[in-house]
């Protein structure tokens, strides 16, 4: 059961990152094109998820919107899984004070829920999309350096690390080849999880208007479009949020597929 | 107890410190200006100087610092850039729209979560396991300002049944409360759907471990087994989740105050953000920085009540 649900998950993530890439040969219009004797028109046969209060097409600003939140997804959890497998690595393997200060910093960026964070970010850098990619990594990372942390603290006493040691291997090495492929699983499934997390945040930074801006569609600033007509327009609200929780569930689905399978104590418990 | 308690609190200190630093940092990196903000665009050079002297800016990065914490040590959090009024009255006025909604939502996930995620582990495979563990995934899957957009839509809109806009009247407990119930639900259920999930992973790890088995074989009923035995055991893991998803849903609590055009720290927030407001910007980053201060404070401190083992590390 539980791997049919992570299967169901890892075919929509395919489904979505396809439509992403060939969003030009799907939507029916492009994304940006006006037909103002259209507007705020409800669902048709011509415009599956109706128009917007500029005559654009809904489903083809939907399916462009999929390329933003893929790629801000997928690149910020990689930043910040580098950064902060990165500051968990060199805390955990070199201790004393480098892991002091280290730990504490992680400690600090963690006392911020990553939404508050990533605003802040936000608001001080400005919008665009690195921008948003790098308050995504910022407000992330402290996540990922934690969890690489502890185990880092447990494998660096065993003795193929001292064997390592013993032959000559300097402190890089033996964090790039020793320590980081043992705990590169863990860092994947947190990974897979932090995707649909990223979807979410980037949905709501473009929706208060401190993400990726217009003209270039995204689902959070198509929401932010839509409210203003929710009254007499709901289906632009209703299509654009219904893409996010589709993309979200989709990477939840995957990522406890991918936990069970790399944790069998919790998929006998889950399933 | 006490001894714990006071020690927890002691090592609160330096967090804390470390906190309005980490603040005052990235403030002080924004490539904004206060002075420009104030003045505007067109000031002349003159009479932005001048300000920058008035306001401090020009002194070094740890005289301005020191002046920040001795300020705040004072309760002092200045006046905001944009419209000179204290920067605390105003959080004073919003604080108890947050507070409110904050509450409610982590009460109700609480309330809803912990029972249907026992419910749910008890009748492991059951029809109704299987329902909650489909409405969980959805609930977590569901950014709540959207899901707050759409109880808007159902609710306030289509069916006129409750206000949509605002926070209503502080002093009025009927009109408060009916502008509580839906951006309460739209956090609230969200906050559910992860606690469920966990209180059912943290039960049916807590019902395969032998004492549940010996409980069982001394004769105890099912309710009495689940309610005295797994549950206290169960617990552990299902505070610290309600405490690291209380710290989320304070997050997603300022898309909601929009949503809903709620008078709180989140519309505030948003608002310092847009203006530049920097000083109001420092202050709501320091306040939502002691909530998750003070919510991992409160996660200890329940556990030293529920696990008796906790107070003596």
């Amino acid at each position: 059961m539980r791997n049919r649900t992570a299967a169901v998950g890892a075919v929509l993530v395919i489904v979505l990152v396809l439509v992403s890439f060939i969003a030009p040969l799907l939507s029916p219009y492009s994304p940006a094109q006006q037909d103002l004797g259209n507007r705020l028109y409800p669902p048709n046969s011509k415009h599956l998820f109706g128009t917007d209060s500029l005559g654009r097409d809904i489903l083809s600003r939907v399916i462009y919107g999929s390329r933003i939140s893929l790629a801000v997804g997928f690149f910020s959890v990689l930043v910040a899984s580098v950064i902060g497998v990165a500051f968990g690595l060199i805390a955990g393997y070199a201790g004393g004070i480098t892991d002091l200060v280290l730990m504490r910093v992680v400690d600090v960026l963690m006392s911020f829920p990553v939404l508050i964070m990533g605003l802040f970010v936000m608001s001080v850098f400005g919008p665009g999309t690195i921008n948003l990619i790098v308050a995504l990594a910022v407000s992330m990372s402290p996540r990922f350096a934690r969890i690489s942390y502890g185990p880092t603290l447990a494998i660096k006493e065993q003795d193929f690390i001292l064997a390592a040691k013993a032959s000559g291997a300097g402190p890089v090495r033996v964090i790039v080849y020793h320590l980081l492929p043992n705990i590169l699983g863990e860092i994947l499934v947190m990974g897979s999880l932090w995707i649909g997390t990223a979807i979410l945040i980037e949905a709501s930074l473009s929706f208060l208007g401190l993400g990726v801006t217009p003209p270039t569609p995204t689902w959070g600033n198509i929401i932010r479009e839509g409210l203003n007509h929710l009254r007499t327009a709901p289906w632009i609200v209703i299509f654009s949020g219904g893409a996010i929780f589709l993309a979200v569930i989709s990477f939840n689905m995957m990522g406890d597929g991918i936990r069970d399978i790399a944790d069998p104590k919790l998929s006998s418990l889950s399933s | 107890m006490i001894e714990y308690i006071f020690r927890r609190l002691l090592i609160t200190i330096p967090t804390l410190l470390a906190i309005v630093t980490l603040v005052f940092l990235i403030i002080h990196m924004s490539p904004g200006d206060p002075a420009v903000v104030i003045l505007g665009d067109y000031a002349s050079k003159e009479a932005v100087d001048a300000l920058r002297e008035k306001m401090g800016l020009n002194d070094p990065l740890y005289v301005q610092y020191f002046r920040f914490l001795s300020n705040l040590i004072h309760g002092d959090l200045g006046r905001s850039c944009i419209t000179g009024m204290p920067v605390a009255n105003r959080i004073a006025s919003a604080l108890p729209f947050t507070l409110e909604l904050t509450l409610t939502a982590i009460v109700m996930g609480a309330f809803l979560g912990v029972p249907l995620g026992i419910l749910s582990a008890v009748q492991r495979n059951s029809f109704f396991d299987y329902l909650i563990r489909t409405l969980s995934l959805g609930g977590i899957s569901m950014p709540s300002f959207y899901l707050g957009i759409l109880l808007m839509l159902v609710f306030g809109v289509t069916l006129a049944l409750l206000p949509v806009v605002g926070a209503g009247d502080i002093h009025d407990l009927r009109d408060n409360v009916s502008h509580l119930i839906l951006p309460a639900l739209a956090l609230g259920l969200r906050q559910a759907a992860y606690i469920t999930r966990m209180a059912r992973s943290s039960m049916l790890n807590v019902i395969g471990e032998e004492y549940i088995t010996t409980a069982k074989a001394k004769g105890l009923s099912d309710t009495k087994v689940i309610l005295i035995h797994a549950l206290r055991n169960a617990l552990i893991p299902i505070i610290s989740i309600i405490g690291l998803y209380s710290v989320v849903l304070i997050g997603s609590g300022v898309m909601i105050e929009i949503v809903f055009s709620r008078p709180g720290l989140g519309k505030m927030l948003l608002g310092a953000m847009h203006q530049r407001d920097y000083t109001a910007l420092q202050s709501l980053m320091l306040l939502y920085g002691l909530f998750v201060l003070i919510i991992n404070l409160a996660v200890d401190f329940a556990y030293s009540i529920i696990d008796p083992r906790v107070k003596y590390n």
